[in-house]
């Protein structure tokens, strides 16, 4: 069941690779969201109840909810066109994401270790890196916020993995969440729609030498 | 204790709107402060609250700060009072609350014995810094914080993937506890494949604190648009930051056969880091961001030192203690040069003697300091650094190091006296020559003092600290 959940996060990074609309983008922010819910459920039975219940309240409230809902709310309030403006044609992009998830999974395959889920790991760091291409992929700032939130998706999966015997690395990386979420999403995107009024990355590019 | 009263202080200056309060309490702080560091230095090697050890390399640190701290705080105070003619007592009140709580945060990252306490402080540091380069409410202030953010998130995520494969590669060796103290004990127990991997990441994450290769550009940014005396905290203690948790994580691998792989790799990134510093400082035209640059230098310096091993440590550590109180004259200085000319760039500076001679000699010997000629500190450790890599055989690397920073010294010359001895290039001479403000020579008095004191240590350092660096050297094996 776990591996189902885990290899469904892995089908909608390709989703992700291809999609054009912001739109998209959210609802399989959404969608991982009550992924990582269920995955948090079944993977970790070793660790106290009110933490399990804490863990997972987390994931549905703010990965599931409350995150995609403020970028919605961004996007309408700053009126952001609705298409993602990726550099790379959708094919290159679907390529490229394939080839992360193949990378990662020779590499997990070369690793002899027996404490190590293979799919948590491949999950986790192709998750990772799709994270890090859409970034550098996508002009606008949404889509880079979008794409950092991918990021940590894929961290949260990771943290499942050693959830069982450290709970507090855990905790960490819900704080992690938490940080992002409000610091980022809350108050920063705010004031950049107060201070521009069009939230295009190439507006903040005049800092360089 | 401490950090509660931080936290209070800088709430109730947020609250505040009176001025005489605010610097009252700000004044309160900096004595807090103080005897903060004077009693960690006397309760040495002292295990505080479980998680914090006040071992010699972070009492080092920390009285760096503290010493720093006070012209840091004064000048802030000049510079809101002064210089920021946009401060209200609301922008006021939050600037100093935030320069306090990254003091306190800095401070305690290098206190902490626990690599996840050490990330949250971290985590701290990059909120409050981003406010404070956030002051001046522009839109490049905003693409600087934004930059900053966005950077520093990402590295902090990657220091937890660390952390991750960290506790990964504590299951084989059964221990749960991941404080340095334990991880150094049991560092021969841990799988070597996870701890490579995970010293990868924690050492990406930690360049962005740091400033070298991979994700040096954010405190670039950073260090521009912030306010100067924040540049001068952002430009020092911060950077001294990543490089205290490096040295830790360098530390608990140096007890493994994994060492070398670690030494390679920390050189390659700061002989790459140096190069980048190099190729921007001999064309840049602003003249903050050369300061920023310059940090980069001393950082690829300070790191390639401690890779190199043997009396490499014991300079790197000098180097980055020495660093601390000769890089924040630098940025303390610019505010009196911007109130001169208005502008950083170095086609509207020039004859900067006529103006402020006092300043000027601040800025002449700053430049002796950074460019490490020999009657200035950095001359010394800088010195070490070169024989330690000589007895290490790196000739090769020590040869490119050595013609990188010829061109490092002909770049940071040209632009400090273009903006000393030569009349500017725009136009001649300021429009307004009698409107030129007139700066209190006294202001620089702080600057000499750090000055004095950075050549007074490095010449004839107290054994105490030659004590402490050798405690902390001791800790890589």
């Amino acid at each position: 069941m776990i591996d189902i959940l885990l290899i469904s996060m892995a089908i909608t990074l390709l989703y992700m690779s291809i999609a054009n609309r912001l739109q998209t983008y959210l609802s399989i922010l959404v969608f991982q969201g009550f992924i990582l819910f269920g995955a948090s459920y079944l993977s970790l039975p070793d660790i106290s109840t009110f933490n399990l219940l804490f863990i997972m309240l987390e994931t549905i409230v703010f990965k599931a909810i409350a995150v995609p809902w403020i970028i919605r709310y961004i996007i309408k309030r700053n009126k952001i066109t609705r298409i993602a403006e990726p550099y790379l044609s959708n094919f290159a992009s679907l390529l490229i994401v394939t080839s992360i998830i193949v990378v990662t999974i020779v590499l997990s395959n070369s690793i002899q270790d027996r404490n190590l889920d293979r799919t948590f790991f491949v999950v986790a760091l192709s998750t990772l890196f799709t994270g890090l291409y859409l970034i550098v992929s996508r002009k606008k700032i949404i889509t880079h916020i979008i794409g950092y939130i991918v990021i940590e998706n894929g961290v949260f999966v990771l943290s499942l993995a050693v959830g069982n015997e450290m709970p507090l690395l855990l905790n960490l990386g819900i704080m992690l969440d938490i940080f992002a979420s409000i610091f980022i999403l809350g108050v920063f995107f705010n004031k950049i729609g107060d201070v521009l009024k069009d939230p295009d990355v190439n507006v903040l590019q005049n800092l360089k030498d | 204790m401490f950090l509660a009263a931080t936290f209070a202080i800088s709430t109730a200056l947020v609250i505040n709107k009176n001025r005489g309060v605010n610097y009252a309490l700000v004044l309160l702080y900096q004595c807090l402060f103080l005897g903060f560091g004077v009693y960690q230095y006397f309760y040495i090697n002292t295990i505080q609250h479980g998680v914090f050890k006040s071992d010699p390399l972070a009492v080092l640190m920390l009285l760096a700060l503290c010493f720093i701290s006070v012209p840091v705080l004064f000048h802030a105070y000049r510079y809101i009072d002064k210089d920021d003619s946009e401060a209200t007592p609301h922008t006021r009140g939050v600037f100093f609350a935030a320069l306090i709580l990254l003091i306190t945060a800095c401070s305690m990252a290098y206190l902490s014995d626990h690599l996840a306490v050490t990330w949250i402080f971290i985590e701290i540091t990059t909120l409050s810094a981003s406010v404070l380069i956030y002051h001046h409410r522009s839109i490049r202030a905003l693409e600087g914080t934004w930059k900053y953010v966005f950077i520093c998130a990402i590295s902090i995520t990657f220091i937890y993937v660390g952390i991750l494969f960290l506790s990964l590669s504590l299951k084989e060796a059964g221990v749960q506890d991941i404080s340095f103290t334990s991880l150094m004990k049991n560092a021969g127990k841990l799988d070597p494949f996870w701890l490579k991997l995970s010293f990868l990441f924690i050492y990406t994450g930690l360049t962005a604190k740091l400033g070298l290769v991979p994700m040096y550009t954010a405190g670039i940014d950073a260090k521009d648009k912030a306010p100067g005396p924040v540049g001068a905290i952002l430009a020092s203690a911060l950077m001294n930051v990543g490089f205290v948790s490096l040295y830790r994580v360098y530390a608990v691998i140096s007890g493994t056969p994994s060492m070398s792989w670690a030494g390679t790799i920390m050189m390659i990134a700061a002989i790459l880091s140096v190069f980048v510093a190099t190729v921007y400082m001999t064309r840049i035209k602003n003249i903050k961001r050369m300061f920023a640059y310059s940090g980069i230098e001393h950082m690829g310096i300070a790191v390639l030192a401690l890779a190199a091993g043997g009396i490499g440590v014991y300079a790197a550590i000098l180097h980055i203690f020495l660093h601390t109180l000769v890089k924040p004259v630098l940025f303390l200085q610019y505010n009196q040069i911007y109130r001169i000319y208005q502008s950083k760039s170095i086609y509207d500076l020039g004859n900067y003697f006529r103006y402020n001679r006092a300043g000027a000699i601040v800025i002449l010997l700053g430049f002796i300091s950074v460019a490490a000629m020999p009657p200035s500190a950095l001359f010394v450790s800088e010195f070490m650094v070169f024989q330690s890599l000589f007895s290490g055989g790196h000739l090769l690397i020590m040869a490119v190091l050595l013609i990188l920073l010829t061109f490092i010294i002909w770049g940071l010359g040209v632009n400090i006296f273009k903006l000393l001895f030569t009349p500017r290039i725009s136009e001649g001479l300021l429009k307004e020559e009698i409107n030129v403000p007139k700066i209190n020579p006294w202001e620089s008095l702080p600057q000499y003092v750090l000055i004095i004191a950075s050549v007074y240590l490095a010449y004839n350092p107290p054994a105490k600290l030659v004590w402490m660096i050798q405690e902390a050297v001791k800790l890589i094996q």
